[in-house]
C-alpha cells in the first residue's frame, strides 16, 4: 500500500494541515509519498522532503500549477492518482476545493474531514456540525480523503530524508484564472495551527472595540484573533478569521470567547479545544456549557482587567 | 442564460439532533425539514441574476423522497420559474447527486449552476466540485461576491488566508458561501403563485443514473461530551485556574 499525500504550500513553505494529513497516512499504513505541484515550488519541495515518514516526494513545477487552480491540478492527480490505493490531503479551503473533483474524475467517493482512521477502509468524521460522529467504509479501489487536522496530532516537520522525482506537467487547460488575492497580513500564529485563540463574537460591538480590547489580550498570550460568523458578517473582522462549521475547525490548548453565544454552528468548530474560558453577560448563554471556566458580566471590563492580569 | 439551482431539503438548523438508539443515524422522525440554508443563498443568487438582465429561467432541482416538493415549492415562491424533482427514497450521496445533476444538465444545457458550498446534514461539501469534474466545466467555490458578463463570470472566493478573486468561462459551476447574498423570505402571494408553476417529476432509474453508495454508513454515535465547568467569580479567579489548575498559561 503506498499512499499519496497532496501537500498544500505556497511555493516556499508547507502550510499547516500537510504534517496532520501525513500523521493521517501513517495511522491507515504504507509508504508515504508527497506531492508538490506549484511554480517555482523548489523551497516547498525541499521543505517537503524533511516531513517525517515521507519517502519520497513528486514535484510538479510549472507555470499553470502557480494558482493551485483545480482544473489544472486534477487531472495531474489522476494521473498518478492509479500508482497509490489512498489520496489525502488537508481538509483546508485548498484541498476542499480541490479533492471532490478529483474523486469524480477517477468515478470514486471522496470521504471528508476524517477525524480517526479505523482501518485502511474505515475512517470516522463529524456530520451535522459536528453533533454526531459516523464511521464510514469506502468500497471504492481508491479512497480520496480529505483530513481534518484537529483529528490528528502533526508529525514531525524536519528529521525526513525522503528522495525527489520530477514528474511531468499537464497541460494549461486555461477554463479559470486567479485575477488578484487580498490575504490578511498579521504577525500572529495562523488560526488553525494556534496554540491559543481569542475569538470575538457579535457582543464585541464593532471593529474598533474588538481590536481594542482582543488585540492586547491576544499579544499577551501569542494568542491567534478568531471571531464567530456575527462578528464577521457584521465586518469587524475578515472573513478568515471565522471559527465553526462553516469556517475554521481549531482546537488549542486555550480558547477564549468573548461576546459569543455559542449557537452549534460556532461550538463546531471549537469544542475539541483543550480549554474554553467563556465571557459573556448572559450566564444562560449555550457557551457556559461547553466552557471549562465561565466569566459572567460586561466584557468591556472584564476584558481589560485579564489583561493587566496576566 | 438558463441557471440550475440544486437544493437539499436538511433538518433545518436550528434543530439540535439526536443519534438514534441503534446507531443507524439520527432522529428523523417528527423533525423540522427546511432548504439547506447554502442553498438559499444560491437560489437567491440566480434570482439576482435574473432581475439584472442576465438570467432568463431558473431551475431549481431537487433530488430525494416526495416531500422535497415543499423544498422546491419554495425556491419557486422564492423566484425560480420551474422545479425538477427527482425521486427516489434510496441514500444519494454527492457522486451519485453530482451525477444525477450531469444528466438534467446534458438536457436543460444551463450556462450556470449554483449550489450551496455544502449541505449542513452530511457536511460534504463536495457536491460542485464533482459536478464541475463530470462536465469538465470550471468551479468557483465559497463564492462571496458574483458578476457575470460577456460569457464570464468573476468570482470573489473565501479562502483560508483571506479573499480570491478568479475569472471563469462559462458554462461553469459556482457554490455558494455564507456571506454572498441574503435570501430573501417568500411572500403570500408568491407562494401562491408558485403553486402553480411547473413541476416536472423523474427517476434515477428514467435518467439512467447508477446511484448506489460507494460509502457504507457502519455506525453513527454522539461525539464524546465535555465535562460541564465552572462558573469563576472574577478574573483573579480565572487566571488562577488557567495557571494551577489547567496549567494552560
Ligand atoms: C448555515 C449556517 C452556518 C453557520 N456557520 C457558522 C460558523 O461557521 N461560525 C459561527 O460562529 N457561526 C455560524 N453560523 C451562525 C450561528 O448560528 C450564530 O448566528 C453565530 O455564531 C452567532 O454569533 P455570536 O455568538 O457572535 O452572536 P450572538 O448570538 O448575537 O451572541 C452575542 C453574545 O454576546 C453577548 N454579549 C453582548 N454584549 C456583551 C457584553 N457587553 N459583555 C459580555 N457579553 C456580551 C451576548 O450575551 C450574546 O451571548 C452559521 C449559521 C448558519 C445558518
Amino acid at each position: 500500500m503506498t499512499i499519496l499525500v497532496l501537500a498544500e504550500h505556497d511555493n516556499l513553505h508547507l502550510k499547516p494541515g500537510v504534517t496532520n494529513a501525513v500523521a493521517a497516512a501513517q495511522k491507515i499504513g504504507g509508504e508515504i509519498h508527497l506531492l508538490i505541484a506549484g511554480s517555482a515550488c523548489s523551497g516547498a519541495a525541499s521543505a517537503a522532503a524533511q516531513v517525517a515518514g515521507v519517502t519520497k516526494v513528486l514535484i510538479a513545477d510549472a507555470a499553470q500549477y502557480g494558482d493551485g487552480t483545480p482544473e489544472n491540478l486534477a487531472p495531474l492527480i489522476v494521473g498518478i492518482a492509479k500508482n497509490y490505493s489512498h489520496v489525502l490531503a488537508s481538509a483546508s479551503a485548498y484541498g476542499k476545493n480541490l479533492m471532490p473533483r478529483v474523486a469524480a474524475l477517477m468515478d470514486v467517493a471522496q470521504i471528508s474531514e476524517i477525524i480517526s482512521v479505523e482501518s485502511p477502509d474505515t475512517f470516522v468524521r463529524p456530520i451535522y456540525a459536528g453533533n454526531a460522529f459516523a464511521t464510514v467504509q469506502s468500497t471504492d479501489t481508491i479512497k480520496v480523503i480529505t483530513v481534518r487536522a484537529t483529528g490528528f496530532d502533526g508529525v514531525a516537520a524536519t528529521g525526513g530524508t525522503a528522495t525527489t522525482e520530477n514528474i511531468m506537467a499537464g497541460a494549461d487547460t486555461g477554463q479559470s484564472k486567479v485575477l488578484r488575492q487580498e490575504l490578511t497580513k498579521s504577525d500572529r500564529p495562523e488560526l488553525v495551527a494556534a496554540k491559543r485563540i481569542v475569538s470575538g463574537g457579535r457582543g464585541m460591538g464593532d471593529g474598533e472595540k474588538y481590536r481594542q480590547l482582543l488585540e492586547p489580550l491576544a499579544d499577551k498570550l501569542g494568542a491567534a484573533l478568531g471571531a464567530s460568523r456575527a462578528a464577521v458578517d457584521a465586518g469587524f473582522v475578515p472573513n478568515d478569521y471565522q471559527v465553526g462549521q462553516t469556517g475554521k475547525i481549531v482546537a488549542p490548548e486555550l480558547y477564549i470567547a468573548v461576546g459569543i453565544s455559542g449557537a452549534i454552528q460556532h461550538l463546531a468548530g471549537m469544542k475539541d479545544s483543550k480549554v474554553i474560558v467563556a465571557i459573556n453577560k448572559d450566564p444562560e448563554a449555550p457557551i457556559f456549557q461547553v466552557a471549562d471556566y465561565g466569566l459572567v458580566g460586561d466584557l468591556f471590563a472584564l476584558v481589560p482587567q485579564l489583561t493587566a492580569a496576566l | 442564460m438558463k441557471i440550475i439551482v440544486p437544493v437539499k431539503r436538511v433538518v433545518d438548523y436550528n434543530v439540535k439532533v439526536r443519534v438514534k438508539a441503534d446507531q443507524s443515524g439520527v432522529e428523523l422522525a417528527n423533525i423540522k425539514m427546511s432548504m439547506n440554508p447554502f442553498d438559499e443563498i444560491s437560489v437567491e443568487e440566480a434570482i439576482k441574476l435574473k432581475e439584472a438582465g442576465v438570467a432568463t429561467e431558473i431551475i431549481a432541482v431537487s433530488i430525494g423522497v416526495t416531500q422535497c416538493q415543499e423544498t422546491l415549492r419554495t425556491a419557486l415562491a422564492m423566484g425560480a420559474d420551474r422545479a425538477i424533482l427527482v425521486e427516489t427514497s434510496a441514500e444519494v450521496q454527492p457522486l451519485a447527486v453530482a451525477k444525477l445533476l450531469k444528466a438534467i444538465c446534458e438536457k436543460e444545457s444551463p450556462q450556470l449552476v449554483i449550489l450551496g458550498k455544502q449541505a449542513i446534514d452530511d457536511d460534504s461539501n463536495q457536491t460542485g466540485q464533482m459536478l464541475a469534474a463530470l462536465m469538465n466545466w470550471p468551479q468557483a467555490t465559497f463564492a462571496s461576491k458574483v458578476s457575470v458578463d460577456a460569457g464570464i463570470a468573476e468570482v470573489m472566493r473565501e479562502i483560508d488566508g483571506g479573499m480570491e478573486t478568479i475569472e471563469i468561462k462559462l458554462p461553469a459551476i459556482i457554490t455558494a458561501d455564507l456571506r454572498l447574498n441574503t435570501p430573501r423570505y417568500a411572500t403570500l402571494p408568491n407562494i401562491m403563485k408558485a403553486k402553480k408553476k411547473p413541476m416536472d417529476v423523474t427517476t434515477p432509474e428514467a435518467l439512467g443514473v447508477d446511484i448506489t453508495p460507494r460509502l457504507k454508513t457502519l455506525k453513527v454515535v454522539e461525539p464524546p461530551k465535555r465535562k460541564g465547568g465552572v462558573i469563576v467569580a472574577d478574573v483573579a479567579a480565572l487566571v488562577d485556574k488557567l495557571k494551577n489548575e489547567a496549567k494552560v498559561i
